[in-house]
Parts: structure tokens; C-alpha cells; sequence
């Protein structure tokens, strides 16, 4: 597919006219490069989803049950009831416009139907004509739309061109927020077993396995060995990191990207040299090897069955409380979902640092602390030391990931780190980052490789604010503390901005760190060296 | 099309109101019957529709942070837009319901050639959504005094700050003026642009319409044919204190007037013009970011089916054990 990818300069001739075709006709064409192939039946079956079968976007027949309709509007129905939210959000939006060029796939494609306000419309639509007064009146004059299979497909291609980024919810006068729209419209369409395999393997894996990618126990081990074997390598130093080890203090969680992919591995790294160093009394384990929940990316269900193994472990492990790596979506769950779903987790106690005797009064009921948070309290009391000149080679630049962001409010926890680990730091133009932050496009279960041309359109807009500062003041590293972001910005950054490179935050962490009883250390992190005499010299 | 299907709609409404309390002589029915309808409706759909919402729980805290968290106590957060407890989201909300806070952060995206995304800023809409709001507002106050003896105090005072400009006779007010232009661009942008064109319903055009003509025919009233004011507070009052009478002498152009405010009045909780109530109900605007601080409690929180770590150990102890990994069960 990527082979058919256009190339960038043909892919930016973007095309802002809406079509002459009228918004309400849901004919749409399900083309290769903008959407997601569907779920395997192993995976549906192996969760007990609806409707098992073998099919794909592609095909005239999507193979629904005869009662489809009755299954949406009585799901539709039924989430009406459960969430003010949606109800709320069906009532109220004025079309006022605000959110239509927020969002990075209307920005990056043009197309009328990724406006914000259009993508709720079309469930709205919906509503208006089945659930209200007017719309049953009035019908299309009232704004109302019959049901009909071809509105299946229009939610599934649409649904699936959003990633719950929710930049357009920080512009809306009512803060109605798309990703609860995006959210309870794939609700609705896995009712029907219209899941995609990106979503359901991974949650299937993670059912199993403890985490998305399906590593059985001695595999997770054997990673948390080679980070340390490589660890050794590098620094001379051997560390210890403990998993599945009861009576530990702290559990500590990360999506399992961190220890099985490039470049969130050297970010892993760091970590385990950061508590290394602050001889921190932690473990991992091995079932609750996943914080990642693409759960959160089919159904409130699914989270809350995906990350009942968090706080089940910490109580198995006996530990006191919780710190959780660099992941977005993650985040979001952890911080908005987790205690609700799961808690309480009164068998654990407020979190303390053990080496500042901060109180995070921020996490005391759910338990739970941001390594940023933990790394910048770190810091901030002078508990290690750094020398930040060992970043010299970076020029960084930092991506605020959105469920951070934009969900949480974690903005200057991971720029003061590196602002004490990197000399040269840069911010990408002020409407691109924080709360207003650009989507890497990727995000909610789409980085797929069959939907490349949408992530590049949709990641235009953050590659862009990066192309930007590379001109500016030559950055060459773009940091973050998602792991999809890891996964997916470096395939954007190739081709919207070669030369760019994607870190963790906690890899420089990791590479500024001074380490008691270290070699002369001569490479980074990622076994290559320090900056070159040229670098070095301008400093 | 979706323009003119409204437009249409209000010329209908002018043209019934016009045979109606002219041709047909209904006039205790508009200016009696009607009005009174019309506000039964409203209060009636108004309470309805916020119990509808109130009736669905809120199952998660999912506040949309708009800033800098409350976390390490060295580092400041942005108590506005990301507030951890009540005052801050009374301060959060008191932005958004008087200076509309969100839209105030608008911007333009603009693709220019490099390729290179420019994002200007964009405060019209801002301006003009709070320009027409306020401007409704005093308008809508002022008309008070004909409906209340002795008029209230405030109004003079608002009348002679509305007449600051000391225009005319009877004097100009700032608001009519404001009013005319704010909604006449809050129709036009809608027309003119071809996003917002795709996406307006008839439902959008409507209520700006009709405002319009409320607006158009007020200042007609005022500025050029006089109406009988005594008659139209005598109306007015008798409305108010239940005791309804229909004074000799009122023109056409004031039955125009009233009933197309009678229909906004019914028209009103069921469209899209209960935003004003609804924005006070938003969910990621009206909680405090302050998840993992306190436990919020999902009432329906539902029994899932859930894989345990002693399913897992079952399934993998023999490469558990062979990696020498802890084993609750050996």
C-alpha cells in the first residue's frame, strides 16, 4: 500500500471546496490509504464480540445482522441514557464553525466530512430524525437523516478518520468534545462487529497476555534482561529490574512498546538507569506489562477489562503505589477512567516519593504518578545529577501528546526536564503545542500501514510546525512521552521532514544522567557517540 | 437551498400574522393567546429538556484541559482553564457563559505555499457572537419598561448609556445598531463561506431570520412609524399581571413584532438555541481536572468479564518457571 503513497509535494495539493455533493448523502468510497482493515474473527471471537465473522471494508457486503438497525438505534438508545454527554452533545452545538480547521485530518485532506462539526453530524443526524419531535416531523428539513446501510459505512470510514485528539473540544464555545462523539459512534459500530483488527488484536493480546503485542511472561523477561545487558554495555553499570517481585514499593507500569520497539526502547533505558541510580524499591509485572489500553479505542467495556489488571496487580504484588511511563492514550485512561472503572484502590497509599518525601496530592486516591511527574520532583530537589552537554548533538523540540495534554493538563512536567537535560531546546509555534497540540495522526488504533495516506495527511500539520523550527534553529530530535507517537511520527517524519529523529523524553534523561560507578561512558543510550567535535565546538 | 427553505419560512410567518391580525382581525389571538402559548411552551420545554439531560448520569469525570495541571506545587498551574476544585471551575465557567473563554482562542489555519500552515488569529466570530448576545440582552431588559409600573430603575440609566452617541430624536441606541450588524454577519458568514455553507442547516438560518425581522421591526417602531407606546404598555402590563386587555390603536408592525418574538419564545427549547442552557451542563467544561485527587463514581459501572492474573499463571507457568520468574501457584 505505502508504495502507493503519493509523495508529498502531489499529497499537500489540498483541496478546501466542500464538494457540491450535499453532506447528507452518505455514499462514500471506502478507497486503499484512508481506511483500516477489519478484525480478525480470532480476536472478535476470543473477547466474546457480536457478529464473528470473516469480512473487510472492501467487500459490497458487509455481512450485518438482519436486525442492524434495531442493534443502533437501541445502542443509540441506551447511550443516550448512560451518558449526559452524548446527549448533551446531540442538543446543543450551534454550527458555529469554530472547530472545522482544528482538526489535522480536515487540515490535512481537505474533506468536509472531517470537519469536527460534520463528523458529529452524522451521528446527529441520526438522532434528530429518530429521537426527537422535530426530526420525526420535519425530517430532512429539521436536519434528520434515515438510517440505511450506507450510513454504516459513512460512520465506519469517518469514526475511524478521528483520533480522539479533542484539539476541536478546546475551541468549542460548549466544549462538545468529537472524541466522545468518535467514541460512541465505534461503540455503536462494534455492536455490529465492525471492529478493526488493529484495535481488537491488540485487545485481544492484552487480554491474554497483559499486553498488545502478545509477549508471553518469559519473553517480558527476557527484554527487561537485554535492556539491562545493554545498559551494562553502555554505562558499565548493572542495574536491577525487578519483575513480578511482591512486597516491592512502587509497581511500575509502561506500554509495552517501551521494551520491545525503536526508539521508546532507549526511553526504557532511561528509566531503568534513572531508578537505578535512586536505588528506587520498585518491579514490574509481567500480566500488568501494558498501561496501554486499546480498549479505550472500542468501548468503555473493553478499557475497563483491559485495565483491571493494573490495580489487581499492585495488590497481588503487595506493593504502596504506582508509577506509569511515557504513554498518551495511556494517560488518559489512567487519569480519567482508571479509579472510576476499577477503584477503589484503598489497599494502596497516597503516593510518596521515597527519595524527595514529596507527597503527589495530585494522585491520592488513584495512586498513581506520571513518571515526568516523579522525574521533574526528581530534579527540582537536586537527587541526580546530569550533564546535559551529553545532548549536545540535539537540537529538541517537544511534542505534547494529546491525551496528556489535553486530557490531564501535563505540559511543563516534561519541559522542565528537558530543560535541565538538553542546552538546546525549542518550541515549536505556540497555536501547534500544549493544549492546542497537533496530532501525530496515528492515534486511537489508525497507525496501520493500510491507512498510511490519512496518518501523513492527518500528521501533516504537526510535521509541519516541526519542519518549521528545523528551519528555524535546526532541530533534528523531536521528543515526546507517547508511545504512538514513538511508533508513528518517525514514518511521518521521514517523509515530511527527513533528518528529524523521535526520542523519549526519558532517553535523555537517561543519556544526561550521571551514574554512580560509571565508565567512561562514550556513547548514548542509543550505542552511538556523544556529539561530534563540531557539534561540540559551537557550544 | 437550506437558506431560502428558512427565509421562506419567515416570510410564511409575516404573511400569516399579517392576514391573521390584519385581514382576519385575530388580534386577541396574537396578541393575547399566542404570546401566552408561547411562554407556557418555553418554560414547559425549557424545564423539560435540562431534566431530559439531567435524567442521563455522568459517568466519567472527562474535563477537556485547557492548561497546566495542578501538580508539583513549584509548578503553575493554570487554574482557569485546567481548575482542580470549585472556584476554579465557577471561574472557568463564569469565562466561557460571559466572554464565550473558547471561541476567544479561534484561529484561522491557512495553507501557504513552502508548504507552511499559518495559523492567524481569528476574533470576529468572538466578536460578533458576543456582540449579538450582549446586545440581546440589553435590548431584551430594556424592554421591561413596557411591561412593568413604575419601570424599574435600572432601565433609564441602561437606556442612557445605550444612547451614549446622542443621535437623533428619539435617540439612537448603540445596541439596535449593534444588533443589526452582528446578526446580519452571523447570517452572511454562513452564506458566504463555503464550509459553513456545506454544513448550516435550515435550523441556523432560521433563528438568525428571525431575529432579524424581531430587530427590523423594533427599529421601525421606534426610529420611523411611531407605534402607541401607552397602548402597547397597557398590553404589556396587563399581560404580565395576568389581567390581559387589547387597547384600540396598535398597528400591524407591532403585531409583526410580537409574534415573531412569540415564535422565537415557543421556537426555542426545541432547537439548537438551548446551547444556553446546555452550556452550563457541558461535561468537559463544568468538572475539576481533579481525577486522580478524588474518585468520581460511575452509577452504572458495568460487571465485565475480565481475564485474572490465576487464569494467566494457568496458561504460562511452565515458561514462567523456566525463566526462573516468582510463581504464586508452583
Amino acid at each position: 500500500m505505502s508504495d502507493k503513497l503519493q509523495k508529498p509535494e502531489q499529497l499537500v495539493q489540498i483541496d478546501f471546496a466542500p464538494s457540491k455533493k450535499d453532506w447528507m448523502d452518505p455514499k462514500v468510497e471506502i478507497r486503499k490509504g484512508t481506511f483500516n482493515w477489519a478484525a480478525i474473527p480470532k480476536s472478535t471471537k476470543y473477547l466474546d464480540l457480536p457478529n464473528v465473522r470473516k469480512w473487510q471494508p472492501t467487500d459490497d457486503d458487509w455481512q450485518l445482522p438482519d436486525n442492524w438497525k434495531e442493534i443502533i438505534l437501541e445502542g443509540f438508545r441506551d447511550r443516550l441514557k448512560r451518558f449526559r454527554s452524548l446527549k448533551i452533545f446531540m442538543d446543543i452545538c450551534v454550527r458555529c464553525g469554530a472547530c472545522a480547521d482544528k482538526c489535522h485530518f480536515f487540515i490535512g485532506s481537505g474533506d468536509p466530512k472531517n470537519m469536527p462539526v460534520v463528523r458529529a453530524e452524522l451521528l446527529r443526524s441520526i438522532y434528530r430524525n429518530d429521537f426527537t419531535t422535530a426530526g420525526k416531523i420535519l425530517g430532512s428539513i429539521a436536519g434528520g437523516r434515515k438510517l440505511t446501510k450506507d450510513v454504516i459505512r459513512e460512520w465506519f470510514l469517518y469514526f475511524y478518520q478521528c483520533t480522539e485528539c479533542r484539539r476541536c473540544s478546546v475551541f468549542c464555545p460548549y466544549g462538545i468534545d468529537t472524541a466522545e462523539i468518535t467514541m460512541i459512534g465505534r461503540e455503536l459500530l462494534n455492536l455490529l462487529g465492525l471492529d478493526i483488527d488493529w484495535i481488537s488484536t491488540p485487545a485481544a493480546n492484552c487480554f491474554r497476555t497483559g499486553n498488545h503485542l502478545g509477549i508471553q511472561p518469559h519473553g517480558f523477561q527476557d527484554s527487561v534482561d537485554f535492556a539491562i545487558d545493554d545498559i551494562e554495555d553502555n554505562t558499565g553499570v548493572r542495574v536491577d529490574a525487578p519483575v513480578n517481585k511482591k512486597g516491592a514499593e512502587i509497581l511500575f507500569v509502561v506500554p509495552s512498546a517501551d521494551y520491545f520497539a525503536d526508539p521508546h526502547y532507549y526511553g526504557f533505558m532511561g528509566y531503568l538507569t534513572l531508578f537505578h541510580e535512586i536505588g528506587l524499591d520498585y518491579t514490574f509485572s509481567s500480566f500488568a506489562s501494558e498501561g496501554g489500553n486499546f480498549g479505550l479505542f472500542h468501548s468503555n467495556e473493553m478499557m475497563k477489562r483491559l485495565n483491571v489488571k493494573i490495580y489487581s496487580e499492585a495488590k497481588r504484588l503487595g506493593v504502596k503505589w504506582i508509577i506509569g511511563g511515557e504513554c498518551g492514550h495511556m494517560w488518559r485512561v489512567l487519569h480519567q477512567y482508571m479509579d472510576t472503572m476499577n477503584g477503589p484502590a484503598d489497599f494502596l497509599e497516597a503516593p510518596v516519593s521515597p527519595i524527595t518525601g514529596t507527597k503527589f496530592e495530585n494522585a491520592k486516591s488513584t495512586k498513581m504518578v506520571h513518571i515526568c511527574e516523579f522525574t521533574a520532583d526528581l530534579i527540582k530537589h537536586g537527587k541526580i545529577k546530569l550533564d546535559p552537554s551529553r545532548n549536545d548533538k540535539w537540537k529538541v523540540t517537544y511534542h505534547d501528546s494529546c491525551n496528556p495534554a489535553r486530557a490531564m493538563g501535563l505540559l511543563d512536567e516534561p519541559r522542565y526536564i528537558l530543560n535541565k537535560t538538553c542546552n538546546h531546546f525549542y518550541e515549536m509555534p505556540e497555536n501547534t503545542i500544549r493544549e492546542q497540540t497537533f496530532c501525530c495522526g496515528s492515534g486511537s488504533g489508525i497507525g496501520t500501514d493500510e491507512n498510511m495516506e490519512m496518518r501523513m495527511r492527518g500528521g501533516f500539520p504537526r510535521a509541519n510546525a516541526v519542519q518549521y523550527v528545523k528551519d528555524k534553529h535546526g532541530v533534528n530530535m523531536l521528543s515526546c512521552v507517547c508511545a504512538i507517537d514513538k511508533a508513528t511520527l518517525p514514518p511521518l517524519m521521514e517523509y515530511w521532514v527527513p533528518g528529524t529523529e523521535v526520542c523519549a523524553v526519558h532517553e535523555l534523561v537517561g543519556n544526561a544522567l550521571i551514574m554512580t560507578g560509571e565508565k567512561d561512558r562514550d556513547n548514548d543510550l542509543r550505542g552511538e557517540p556523544w556529539a561530534g567535535e563540531e557539534d561540540t565546538a559551537d557550544v | 437551498m437550506k437558506a431560502m427553505t428558512s427565509l421562506m419560512a419567515v416570510i410564511l410567518l409575516i404573511l400569516l400574522v399579517m392576514l391573521g391580525a390584519g385581514a382576519a382581525n385575530l388580534k386577541y389571538f396574537f396578541g393575547v393567546i399566542f404570546p401566552y402559548a408561547a411562554i407556557v411552551l418555553f418554560l414547559v420545554g425549557i424545564v423539560l429538556r435540562v431534566l431530559k439531560w439531567a435524567g442521563s448520569p455522568v459517568p466519567f469525570r472527562i474535563p477537556t484541559t485547557g492548561g497546566q495541571q495542578n501538580s508539583l506545587p513549584w509548578i503553575k498551574q493554570n487554574k482557569l482553564d485546567n481548575p482542580h476544585n470549585l472556584i476554579g471551575v465557577l471561574g472557568r465557567m463564569a469565562l466561557e457563559i460571559f466572554l464565550f473563554r473558547s471561541l476567544f482562542r479561534n484561529t484561522k489555519t491557512e495553507l501557504k505555499n513552502g508548504p507552511r500552515l499559518a495559523y492567524g488569529s481569528s476574533k470576529w466570530l468572538w466578536l460578533g457572537g458576543l456582540a449579538f448576545h450582549y446586545s440581546f440582552l440589553v435590548i431584551f431588559i430594556r424592554h421591561f419598561k413596557y411591561f412593568a409600573e413604575p419601570v424599574p430603575f435600572f432601565i433609564p440609566i441602561m437606556q442612557n448609556l445605550d444612547g451614549l452617541l446622542q443621535i437623533g430624536l428619539p435617540l439612537l441606541y448603540m445596541t439596535d445598531i449593534i444588533i443589526l450588524l452582528s446578526v446580519s454577519y452571523l447570517f452572511f458568514r454562513r452564506v458566504v463561506s463555503p464550509q459553513l455553507r456545506y454544513f448550516s442547516l435550515a435550523a441556523d438560518y432560521f433563528p438568525l431570520l428571525l431575529i432579524l425581522t424581531i430587530s427590523i421591526s423594533g427599529i421601525l417602531m421606534r426610529y420611523f412609524y411611531k407605534v402607541d407606546i401607552v397602548a402597547v404598555k397597557k398590553l404589556g402590563t396587563g399581560l404580565l399581571s395576568f389581567n390581559p386587555i387589547l387597547p384600540e390603536g396598535i398597528g400591524l408592525l407591532f403585531y409583526v413584532h410580537l409574534f415573531m418574538v412569540s415564535v422565537l419564545i415557543a421556537y426555542f427549547p426545541f432547537s439548537k438555541l438551548v446551547h444556553m442552557a446546555g452550556v452550563f451542563m457541558s461535561p468537559t467544561r463544568n468538572l475539576a481536572n481533579n481525577n486522580r485527587m478524588r474518585r468520581h463514581i460511575n452509577p452504572w459501572n458495568p460487571d465485565v468479564k475480565v481475564h485474572t492474573y490465576e487464569e494467566y499463571e494457568d496458561e504460562f507457568r511452565d515458561v514462567m518457571k523456566d525463566a526462573g520468574m516468582p510463581l504464586d501457584k508452583e
